[in-house]
């Protein structure tokens, strides 16, 4: 379990994330959504560690991830797997190696497990023959995949992935959900998203929290969601007609009712 | 101030480099990585820059030893200790600031901007130990090789160029360099090749490590990198001169 506990940062005077708080749990997929510029990428790298928060504690299975010791950072490092919003493959490496490389510098396994594994994630993230490609001969899609597979080897207790499917095509955006979802379940891991697709949002959010303008704004499942209230939430979620249709209907499906009669017009007509 | 927290900030790199290897097979691998790009990477712009330079050496020295009463291996003698002395260390290595320099400071550049030094600190990979160390390693062990093959391949160049502008004969030129040879210069010279290969490496690494910024930024660090990297390398020069000679 990953604790968040009144994390606050500044660049300068600009106040990126104030007092945030959130508890993710293992086995779940926490989501961290809101508009692009409200500080969803700023406060998992915070989480990480890449960015010292001003204020406030991030706290791994209890303990206070800024109180540790340098080899307790690494310990817990070592369990983390994370995919980059720009990917971050390193570009001297192939496709493979780049995979291989978290293998190569924690395991003692061959060459032939290793590869045997590195062939394993290509295949969970259905990308085929890129073994021998350059991160630059990819696309960003597949770029993003590639990541997702290095982030996963060797099977993290924590994952973090930053807009796993933006850039996707729909179809590989919902393999991308369910492969992490399903990862997530299998081997109980606390997994944290930073996204902005709906259909992330409804398929896998078992926590939310929904950042405005580096507060939290409100927090809840994907149950939650269509029953909320608030209004930026709301605006935020359901921003097209389309979307709003379909809440609604969600809504009806489950309650019987619906909560306004936006399109009860239409639908009285014959 | 912005210099002096510079220095602070590069003596805590120096430092933050020694730590203990996750897995030594993969520094290893680094290491030899590095010495191919930084040693075969310059060999050839070396070969080229010492014959040269030899060959200059000897035609202007002799254009300039115009009295009959200096015998011809003087010229050799001095082809030899200039190029030595000087030529061999000082002038490859500030075109090794330029070459290998800028070459380590664009790549850390780059890994710094997108990402990748973050994914391998999320890892738990020491990054100042794995990207730092081996460039630092693999320039000392690489570019003072360089600077003996310049050496040689200077005086061949002088050699060359002084038979071939009929100025002095082969059999003089190799009396010449027996003369008076000071096996003191080319510890000397490899002192300095010691000193300037620990400043192109380390210059250039501590500018890209800390690159912020985009693409445009990797630029402007590394040609601060290699600007700073050739003044630190006078000034060395000139400090041992002082100093050894
Ligand atoms: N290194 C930095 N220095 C200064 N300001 C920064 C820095 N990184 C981020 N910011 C600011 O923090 C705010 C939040 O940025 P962040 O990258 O977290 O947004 P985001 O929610 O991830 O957006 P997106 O969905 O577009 O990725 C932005 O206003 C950005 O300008
Ligand atoms: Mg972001």
């Amino acid at each position: 379990m990953i604790e968040v506990k009144n994390i606050q940062k500044k660049f300068g005077d600009k106040v990126v994330i104030e007092n945030v708080s959130a508890q993710m749990k293992p086995g779940q997929c926490n989501l961290i959504i809101g508009a692009s510029g409200s500080g969803k990428t700023v406060l998992m790298k915070c989480m990480v560690g890449l960015l010292t928060p001003d204020q406030g504690e991030i706290c791994y299975q209890g303990e206070n991830f800024f109180s540790m010791r340098q080899e307790q950072h690494t310990a817990i490092r070592k369990e983390i797997g994370m995919l980059f919003q720009g990917s971050a493959l390193f570009d001297s490496l192939s496709v493979e190696q780049n995979i291989m490389f978290p293998l190569d510098m924690f395991t003692k396994d061959t060459s032939a497990q290793k590869l045997k594994r590195v062939n394993e994630v290509l295949e969970r993230v259905s990308l085929k023959d890129v073994n021998h490609k350059f991160p630059a001969e990819l696309s960003g899609g597949m770029k993003k995949r590639v990541a997702l597979a290095r982030a996963v080897v060797l099977n993290p207790k924590y994952l973090f992935c930053d807009e796993p499917n933006s850039g996707l095509d729909p179809q590989t955006s919902l393999v991308i959900d369910k492969l992490i979802k399903d990862l997530t379940v299998e081997f109980n891991i606390t997994t944290v998203v930073n996204t902005h697709d709906m259909n992330s949002v409804m398929e896998t959010g078992d926590y939310i929290l929904y950042m405005y303008q580096g507060k939290k704004e409100w927090e809840g499942t994907r149950q939650d969601i269509i029953f909320s209230n608030n209004k930026l939430l709301n605006d935020f979620i359901f921003a097209s007609e389309f979307l709003k249709d379909a809440k609604d209907m969600r809504m009806l499906e489950q309650t019987g009712k619906m909560p306004n009669f936006r399109n009860m017009d239409d639908m009285i007509k014959p | 101030m912005s210099l002096l927290s510079d220095i602070g900030r590069f003596m805590l790199m120096l430092k933050g480099m020694f730590k203990r290897p996750e897995k030594a097979s993969m520094y290893w691998k680094e290491l030899m990585r590095q010495c191919m790009e930084i040693g075969f990477g310059s060999l050839g712009i070396v070969a080229i820059i010492s014959v040269f330079i030899g060959a200059v050496s000897t035609i202007q020295t002799a254009y300039q030893l115009v009295s009959p009463l200096v015998p011809l291996t003087t010229i050799a003698q001095i082809v030899r200790d200039t190029v030595i002395l000087e030529f061999a260390p000082t002038l490859v290595c500030i075109v090794l600031a330029g070459v290998a320099g800028s070459r380590i400071a664009s790549e850390l550049g780059n890994m710094r901007v997108s990402e990748q030094i973050d994914a391998l600190e999320i890892m738990g990979v020491n990054t100042k130990t794995y990207l730092i160390l081996p460039k630092i390693a693999a320039a000392m062990l690489m570019i003072p090789l360089l600077v003996i093959i310049a050496m040689a391949l200077g005086i061949w160049g002088g050699r060359l160029a002084g038979t071939a502008a009929g100025i002095i004969s082969p059999t003089i030129f190799d009396k010449g360099l027996a003369d008076d040879f000071l096996p003191y210069n080319v510890f000397f010279a490899l002192t300095k090749g010691y000193v300037f290969s620990f400043i192109i490496s380390s210059v250039p690494a501590f500018y890209g490590y800390y690159v912020r910024g985009g693409a445009l930024e990797i630029g402007r660090a590394s040609t601060k990198a290699v600007v700073v990297s050739c003044i630190l390398i006078l000034f060395a020069d000139y400090i041992l001169s002082a100093l050894l000679l």
